[in-house]
């Protein structure tokens, strides 16, 4: 499995332009706040009114810094890992690249709008996986003309039949993965990034999306991918940066650093 | 700690390892990740979604009733239950009716105009902050958010509006050509509600207790606004300035309109049109200029 992905990548590589920089992240911070739930508690009008008066946030509001001075650069061509343990900073940093989250300091600088993969949010499970596909499509920003044309490739992909009718809350947890999946990879892009959790299903639905993968990469000019498979991490990319409490622990060779992210 | 990486970073690159990054980005034409469009990209990226803002409405109406047994039905029911209230309230107990000819229309009418701004308001208030998953997920202009909360209202105040033109029937108030004002009276009061909902967006996006705050504002705002009772009946005995500033009050100016047209068959005076225009126009230019003031902050937190 291993030598069918690395061939055809090595190739794909040495014939892009290696050595323009996509993505140029420089001194990178970034911090969020975090709300507690307990909003109902806090009904108060009073209690509120004094918080914004005193220009207080909530009680059990909290900053999070989860990207401490991060640097690099990538080059055309490139797919580049992220690994970590959970809380490193990983989606993080790539929703930075993304430009979804502002820098608190540093700055993150690409070539054209890099895309992150993952359409979720925009759905709602209430509706049929037909509306879904549509609504899906027009938040990732492609138009009427677009949609129809991908819609059969969407329905083909994700594998569901007939369910497409019924909403999405009767699906399982495998055709939910699948039909999200199906519909936030119908687009193309010019930096791709790649959050996990996307091999979900079975077994067969798995390979179809690395391929899929694949071919995105192709036409994307950079990569980044976030996975804890590492063996995903080793087959797709050329590089990795590995994330340890919001900085950078190691970046280079992906069997260089795997190797030492493993001996941890 | 980020020197060594970045140098190792740079020499991958095959750049200078003295060139700051800043500079290298420079060379090679990269710019920011987070940089706010000018205003008029801003609107033609907002007219680019338009689409996604209309379906996004519908399938948020379509799934905000999915769980009720009588669906979208509600639509039509919640306003008039509202009115039932009302009408109990103001018109059997505390019998405002007594001096208003046709109580009920007048009742009526106010409580669905005031409505359908206060729902809007109230919708874009939580437009952002409701949604951090979504802007944290997809790029596209976050008016987008506030714009389908708002068209969201505009479909539901469809409803409300074939139910009001049947109650105001019922009442015994004659159909008139007036009646083909409706819609204008609707686009102005539509347009003061977006650029209001625009406002409360920003503002409910960074000030999260506003949402707590929001529902006393708008009652206070429901009372003041004429909706129970006839404002010039009130304000007769006030001073000048205290007089004008309540009439000049914007849902006050709606409700009035939309009375004039539905009930009194009367063309508005010129004084109604000047602030139903007025209001429209400033709350839209200063909504949605504020809103794209902060664009690139939204999502932070």
């Amino acid at each position: 499995m291993a030598d069918v992905m690395q061939e055809p990548l090595s190739e794909e590589l040495s014939k892009m332009t290696v050595g323009t920089p996509t993505v140029i992240v420089d001194d990178l911070h970034i911090v969020y706040k975090v709300y507690g739930a307990a909003s109902k508690s806090k009904g108060n009008a009073a209690n509120a009114l004094g918080r914004i008066v005193r220009r207080q946030g909530r009680p059990e509001m909290k900053e999070v810094h989860a990207v401490r001075g991060v640097s690099f650069v990538a080059n055309h061509g490139e797919a580049i890992g992220i690994i970590g343990r959970n809380g490193s900073g990983k989606s993080t940093l790539l929703r930075a690249i993304a430009g979804l989250l502002p820098a608190h300091k540093g700055a993150v600088y690409t070539n054209g709008q890099p895309s992150l993969l993952g359409v979720n949010a925009a759905l709602m499970k209430e509706l049929t996986g037909e509306r879904n596909i549509v609504l899906g499509c027009y938040a990732m920003g492609m138009s009427p003309a677009e949609t129809r044309e991908k819609y059969d490739e969407i329905v083909d992909f994700s594998g569901i039949g007939d369910f497409i009718q019924f909403p999405m809350s009767t699906y399982s947890s495998g055709m939910g993965a699948r039909l999200r999946f199906a519909i936030s990879s119908a687009k193309t892009h010019d930096v791709l990034l790649i959050d996990e959790a996307l091999a979900t299903g079975d077994r067969e639905f798995k390979k179809k999306s690395k391929d899929r993968i694949m071919q995105m990469r192709e036409s994307a000019g950079t990569v980044f991918l976030v996975a804890h498979n590492l063996d995903v991490i080793e087959e797709t990319c050329n590089r990795v940066i590995w994330l340890h409490k919001g900085k950078i622990k190691m970046i280079g060779d992906p069997q260089e650093v795997l190797e030492a992210y493993n001996r941890v | 700690m980020s020197q060594p990486e970045s140098a190792v970073a740079d020499a991958q690159a095959g750049g200078p390892a003295q060139e700051s990054l800043a500079a290298l980005a420079e060379r090679y034409g990269l710019r920011r990740a987070i940089a706010r469009p000018t205003l008029p990209a801003y609107l033609r990226q907002l007219w680019d979604r338009r689409h996604f803002i209309v379906t996004y409405a519908t399938s948020k109406n379509v799934s905000n009733y999915s769980e009720s047994a009588l669906g979208q039905l509600w639509q039509v029911l919640t306003p008039l239950l509202n009115a039932a209230v009302y009408w109990l309230m103001f018109g059997v107990i505390l019998a405002q009716s007594k001096s208003i000819e046709n109580y009920p229309a007048f009742l009526i009418t106010g409580v669905m105009v005031f409505t359908f701004t206060q729902r809007t308001v109230t919708g874009g208030a939580k437009s952002i902050s409701g949604n951090l998953s979504l802007i944290r997920a997809l790029h596209f202009p976050r008016a987008t958010l506030p714009l389908a909360y708002a068209i969201q209202e505009l479909q539901i105040l469809g409803w409300s509006m074939g139910v009001l033109i049947v109650l105001v029937l019922i009442t015994g108030e004659p159909i008139s050509w007036l009646w083909l004002l409706i819609p204008v009276a609707l686009i102005f009061q539509f347009v003061f509600n977006l650029g209001a909902s625009l406002f409360m967006a920003r503002i409910g996006a960074f000030v999260r207790d506003i949402s707590q705050l929001l529902p006393f504002i708008l009652r206070t705002w429901l009372y003041a606004s004429g909706v129970f009772y006839m404002i010039s009946d009130k304000t007769r005995g006030l001073p000048s300035a205290l007089r004008w500033a309540l009439e000049f009050n914007p849902a006050a100016a709606y409700i009035e309109f939309m009375r004039d047209l539905l009930i009194y068959q009367r063309f508005p005076e010129r004084w109604a049109w000047v602030t139903c225009i007025f209001w429209a126009v400033f709350a839209a230019i200063g909504g949605f200029w504020y809103f794209w003031r902060a664009e690139e902050r939204y999502g932070r937190g």
